[in-house]
């Protein structure tokens, strides 16, 4: 599903990624790690499509109607509610049965009552898990995610573990983390960044 | 390092030297006196053709930028910026010859009634922006993306900000003073021919030279990244 | 059709976005109010009704500045561009959709701020609203492509009028030209054919502004 060969990535006079090699199957499952700095970001954002390399190539075999990206910014409107902003984007991503998907999202990451509250009244926690709604919103068949238990609570670790049980094997993902121990169970490869 | 061109540098920049001055030669000594401006109007053969060079200079950004946007080539931005560059620097020849021409010819340092020199006003401000938009952003594709859009905004603003100030006319005040080129017959042709050609070989000469310069500075900052 | 949805999903959430807000378009009537009280005191005793007239359009131009200054700043803020620029639609629907908000706010503001013109110095006529309009869209294409720009770089609020202001060139011509000219029609086909050659280069050109 993603092929990468000696991906490199600069900015400016920074040089961020370096000569990377990698494949990710699908339905495979890679775990990303490194220190801060180390361009863990960026590669995520270049495989997502919102950034491209400064030498090497990378082929992501999926059209952007089915990759999720979770960013370290959750990618929402904060002066729109959850249910403004999720309808937003599941008509952008023409999600069937947008409505009841919304429902079923916002209800599993214990979202529902607060539904029709502005996002800047969220906690950090809560607007963490909306944005996780947003990612799951279009069904994707790649998930890119940025460091993704890094604003939730307990609670809403055990959401994302419950939600990666159910995906892995199935979809393909590229998660970023600073405790691969936690997605060690559903993990079937390893990128580590020096 | 760079692919080599059809014309090595050198003779290029021979061929400027001796281009720009036999222009200087037969503007100066050669072409005959204009029965009604007298020797002043002789500025106008450069200020014509730096002018065009101009405009040629920013067509040649818009066309880089073009291919930068479209092919990817990876060479362009570079070229779109250096192409902007000179062409702000003829454009200031522009309107720092069509001013002196202007002070000769009716002793004010600035005439809008002259189209082509309010154009080049507007055209100044535009790339100027131009340059405050590239500085303002860090180098990279989003940089070479924002500056090749922008420089197709100039060329298409070329010809609306030339209708703009036709028509302007109507209704913004008038002035009675314009300039007038020479009529065109025999020697002054050839002269302002000269010139141009001159202008356009020098254009591209200092083209080539800022174009190398930043080359071997992309070059040596990638060196030192290691 | 699919392109015509996704410009209206978006252009829904700008104008709701600008509604919760309350910000830029009270801001934007004051600003173009207070505009013409200075202008009352910027022209000498008798200058004529045209240079009245003439003023009017500096003042659309530079409220709509300020209008357009803020248009990208939702965006912009926590990077929720990226969440625009990772959905299947095309981008360029992005841009039309915030210029048509933009075009509402700049028109609603206009609605208030002409009869207050033609209260402080003298009537408009039809050949001036057929012009405003025009203009605004001019304005409003162009304003927004540029927004987008100006608000990725760092120098952000001091670009964008320099960027501008240019291209705003001929609008003011075309504007001023209708305004106060006996017979308009030129001016307002110039109009016209500003807002197509600019409104197609923007629409062309938007995804190169918010892709790599």
């Amino acid at each position: 599903m993603i092929r990468a060969r000696k991906l490199g990535k600069r900015f400016g006079d920074k040089r961020v990624l370096r000569g990377l090699d990698f494949d990710l199957a699908p339905g495979g499952f890679a775990v990303v790690t490194g220190p801060n700095g180390c361009g863990k970001t960026t590669l995520l954002r270049i495989c997502a499509g919102l950034a491209v390399p400064s030498e090497g190539t990378i082929d992501v075999d999926a059209p952007r109607a089915a990759i999720g990206y979770l960013a370290h910014d959750p990618l929402v409107y904060r002066e729109l509610t959850a249910l403004e902003n999720l309808d937003l984007y599941g008509r952008l991503y023409r999600v069937p049965e947008r409505r009841e998907r919304i429902g079923m999202l916002l209800e599993r990451f214990g979202l529902w009552d607060a539904r029709h509250q502005r996002v800047a009244s969220y906690s950090r926690g809560m607007t963490q898990r909306l944005a996780l709604c947003r990612v799951l919103l279009h069904g994707p068949e790649l998930l890119v995610l940025d460091e993704p238990y890094s604003a939730l609570d307990a609670a809403g670790a055990e959401l994302l573990d419950a939600q990666l049980d159910e995906l892995h094997g199935d979809k393909t993902l590229l998660v970023s983390t600073h405790d691969p121990g936690r997605v060690a169970p559903f993990a079937t490869a390893q990128i580590a960044l020096a | 390092m760079g692919r080599s061109y059809r014309i090595p540098l050198p003779a290029l920049a021979a061929a400027s030297l001796a281009l720009v001055t036999l222009a200087l030669v037969l503007v100066f000594y050669v072409a005959p006196n204009d029965a009604s401006q007298g020797f002043s109007q002789r500025i106008f053969y450069f200020h014509v053709s730096i002018a065009l060079t101009a405009y040629a200079c920013f067509g040649a950004g818009a066309w880089k930028a073009l291919r930068h946007l479209w092919k990817r080539d990876p060479r362009a931005d570079l070229e779109s910026y250096v192409a902007v560059h000179q062409g702000v620097i003829f454009g200031s020849l522009v309107l720092l010859t069509g001013s002196i021409w202007a002070k000769i010819s009716w002793g004010h340092w600035w005439l809008w009634s002259e189209d082509e020199l309010v154009l080049f006003l507007v055209l100044f401000l535009f790339y100027a922006a131009y340059f405050m938009l590239r500085f303002s952003v860090d180098p990279g594709p989003q940089r070479a993306n924002f500056s090749a859009v922008y420089a197709l905004f100039g060329v298409v603003l070329i010809p609306v900000s030339f209708l703009a100030i036709r028509i302007a006319k109507s209704f913004v005040h008038p002035q009675v003073f314009t300039l007038h080129g020479p009529n065109f017959g025999g020697w002054m042709l050839v002269t302002y021919c000269v010139a141009q050609i001159a202008m356009l070989v020098f254009a591209h000469t200092l083209y080539r030279v800022e174009l190398v310069g930043k080359r071997i500075d992309a070059r040596l900052r990638e060196l030192r990244l290691g | 059709m699919n392109y015509v949805a996704d410009v209206r999903a978006l252009a829904r959430k700008d104008l709701l976005l600008e509604l919760r807000a309350r910000d830029t378009l009270p801001a934007m009537l004051l600003f173009v109010v207070a505009t013409f009280v200075v202008f009352h005191f910027s022209l000498p005793a008798h200058s004529s009704q045209l240079a009245a007239s003439g003023l009017l359009w500096v003042a659309i131009v530079f409220t709509a500045l300020l209008g357009l200054g803020r248009a990208f700043v939702p965006e912009r803020e926590q990077h929720v561009l990226d969440g625009l620029v990772l959905a299947p639609c095309d981008r360029s629907a992005i841009w039309l959709a915030k210029g048509i908000a933009t075009f509402a706010f700049l028109g609603a503001a206009e609605v208030v701020a002409l009869p207050v013109f033609a209260l402080f110095f003298h009537g408009i006529g039809i050949a001036t609203v057929a012009a405003v309009v025009l203009a605004d869209v001019g304005i409003c294409a162009v304003g927004t492509f540029l927004g987008a720009m100006a608000v990725a770089t760092r120098a952000r609020d001091l670009l964008l009028p320099l960027l501008f202001l240019p291209l705003a060139i001929p609008i003011v011509v075309g504007g001023v030209g209708a305004s106060v000219v006996s017979s308009p029609g030129r001016y307002i086909w110039f109009l016209a054919l500003y807002d197509v050659v600019f409104g197609v280069l923007c629409w062309a050109t938007f995804e190169y502004v918010v892709t790599e």
